[in-house]
């Protein structure tokens, strides 16, 4: 058993390796979040540190830049790069926590939906298609009114509309699945409902799964980010990349380099997400799309 | 035929609309008390309490709810307190504007999208082809307001070519569509370059080569039909998404469309004017599927509604 796991990872690490995209998407990641997690150990400058007689310093290669701060600084005169670095955490920390409760939520309704039918079935996914209506942005701004601000409710906002992605897959896949000879087997074997589920259905679902909420913690990013932006997301003293390109945008008729960054930093990390997804996808489930 | 789609159409609508209009009224009624934000502030307690009960706040949820969708049966869709009016023409004054855009964008995705799809099925593996996988990769990493942001930076600050904020020109359509076309043309390249070359396969097309028809009359007329209707699965989607993403581009161009109002309606709390924002977006959401389905038909004749 151990050893078909251990052959099947290598062939996994083999795969990527000798895709260029997928290792490029791989690599890219795995370099931000590792800034991420050493963020407070990287020889880099204090992100909340204020000075006012630094304020909007240029990136080193422009005409008047220090060596001190790379990227330059921004209105306050916090350091741009050492702000990049700590808004990485926001991110991903938003990003996986939304994907993984949303994940959850549909997985569980879209087994219920999909395994039970009928009535169940139908109302489950008319609150889908009702909630699929509403412009996703809208919809979160209204929850967010609710929920408040913050990195906690955050999460609760943006899973609040994105269970529903992950309900439809799911209930689609368990569909495909269910009448499939090895579920009536199991099935005459008495197998009960929910071990069938864990141990047959489950892990058939897994790879589609896997590929979608890969790719969903790009666009979740994308998502914390816009709320951010308007001002409904992450609060200072925490930082995010949307929280900074929107004071970037109040000074942007003078200082390029405030808004310019945080949005390179942001495409950069979904970009990479999206290609590690893609080959993924390729890898484990040449069936989608 | 058309009876039938019509028939269908109402019958997954009234469900839908229900269950929206329900998840406003809860949302709505989570918020809060929304006379706090109303009375001026020196009025007292008792003038706020007043309020309360001439608007039903006080009573208990179900009796609020039922009254609310008395309402909106009668087709009272409630006053807007930031405007002072009724809130149903403050959303639709904003409908034309968020249409031209959304319309704009359309096209902009097309125009580079068609293409550019087209090019990569053709030179397919080739360094074009990687070219355009890679922009379409791109243009689904950008987040869409920096790409505002930027084109502001180069065009509006830097070049000085282009209106930046407001409405009132073609000029000022242009950034707007572009930032949010280019975040479409991506996927729409790539499900043109993939039905394309789904299409070229085929053996109806062997047999057009076989008549001598010319390459290009092939591309164009034959197959690009095939790759017809998924394109218009999308695009459909797309004007979907566009109606709702327009939020943050308008609210950065200053576009004067609903996104920028259903901004504005949430920083004031103006509950009416979200409510019906919503429930009008719903209702267009809606249409559009029943158009795209009707379109279904006419590409595709093998399709029954």
């Amino acid at each position: 058993m151990t050893d078909m796991t251990e052959t099947r990872r290598a062939g996994f690490f083999r795969a990527l390796l000798s895709s260029r995209a997928g290792m490029l998407g791989a690599g890219l990641l795995a370099l931000i979040v590792l800034a991420a997690l050493l963020a407070d150990w990287l020889p880099i400058a204090n992100p909340t540190r204020r000075s006012l007689a630094i304020r909007l310093l240029p990136p080193i290669w422009a005409e008047g830049g220090v060596p001190a701060h790379l990227l330059g600084t921004d209105a306050q005169g916090r350091d741009i790069l050492a702000r990049i670095v700590h808004g990485a955490r926001s991110s991903l920390i938003v990003g996986m926590a939304a994907v993984a409760l949303s994940g959850l939520i549909g997985m569980v309704l879209g087994l219920i939906a999909g395994m039970r039918g009928g009535i169940v079935d139908i109302v489950l996914m008319r609150i889908v298609d009702a909630i699929l209506a509403i412009p996703t942005m809208l919809f979160m701004l209204v929850v967010a009114l609710v929920a408040g601000t913050g990195i906690a409710p955050l999460v609760l906002v943006i899973a609040a509309t994105n269970w529903v992605n992950y309900t439809r897959i799911v209930r689609a896949e368990v569909l495909r699945v269910k009448d499939m000879d090895f579920v009536a087997a199991a099935r005459i074997s008495r197998v009960g409902t929910i071990p069938l589920m864990l141990r047959h259905i489950v892990p058939n679902i897994l790879p589609a799964f896997v590929v979608v909420a890969t790719l969903n913690v790009g666009s979740v990013i994308l998502t914390e980010s816009s709320l951010s932006f308007l001002g409904f997301g992450i609060q200072p003293p925490a930082i995010s990349w949307g929280q900074m390109l929107s004071e970037g945008r109040e000074v942007l008729a003078t200082s390029w380099w405030v808004s310019t960054f945080p949005g390179v930093a942001l495409t950069l990390t979904v970009f990479s997400i999206i290609l590690l997804g893609d080959w993924l996808r390729d890898h484990l489930d040449p069936r989608l799309p | 035929m058309i009876l039938r789609a019509l028939g269908r159409f109402v019958l997954q609508a009234v469900p839908v609309l229900y269950i929206v209009s329900l998840i406003v009224f809860v949302l709505v009624y989570l918020t809060g008390d929304p006379t706090v934000m109303l009375i001026p502030e020196d009025a007292t307690e008792a003038d706020r309490l007043r309020l309360v009960a001439a608007w039903g706040l006080d009573q208990p949820a179900h009796v609020q709810y039922l009254r609310y969708m008395g309402n909106l049966l009668r087709g009272d869709f409630g006053q807007s307190y930031y405007y002072g009016t009724s809130a149903l023409p403050v959303v639709l004054e904003r409908l034309p504007a968020t249409l031209l855009l959304t319309a704009g964008a359309m096209v902009v995705a097309i125009v580079i999208a068609v293409p550019a799809g087209i090019f990569a099925a053709l030179r397919r593996n080739t360094p074009v082809d990687f070219a355009v996988s890679g922009m379409a990769v791109l243009s689904k990493a950008m987040p869409n307001f920096w790409v505002g942001i930027m084109l502001i930076l180069i065009f509006g600050v830097q070049l000085r070519l282009l209106p930046v904020s407001g409405a009132g020109s073609f000029a000022h359509l242009i950034l707007p569509a572009v930032t949010l076309g280019t975040a479409f043309a991506g996927d729409l390249a790539k499900l043109v370059r993939a039905s394309l070359l789904e299409a070229l396969g085929q053996d109806y097309i062997r047999t057009a080569r076989a008549k001598g028809i010319p390459s290009s009359v092939i591309v164009l007329k034959h197959a690009l039909r095939n790759a017809a209707i998924p394109a218009v699965t999308m695009t459909s989607l797309n004007v979907i998404a566009l109606l709702g993403g327009a939020l943050i581009t308008e609210t950065v161009f200053a576009w004067p469309g609903l996104g920028q109002l259903v901004v504005q309606a949430i920083y004031t709390k103006d509950m009416a004017v979200i409510q019906i924002a919503i429930l009008v977006i719903t209702v267009m959401t809606l249409l559009i599927n029943f158009i795209t389905d009707l379109l279904y038909r006419l590409i595709d004749p093998r399709i029954r509604l």
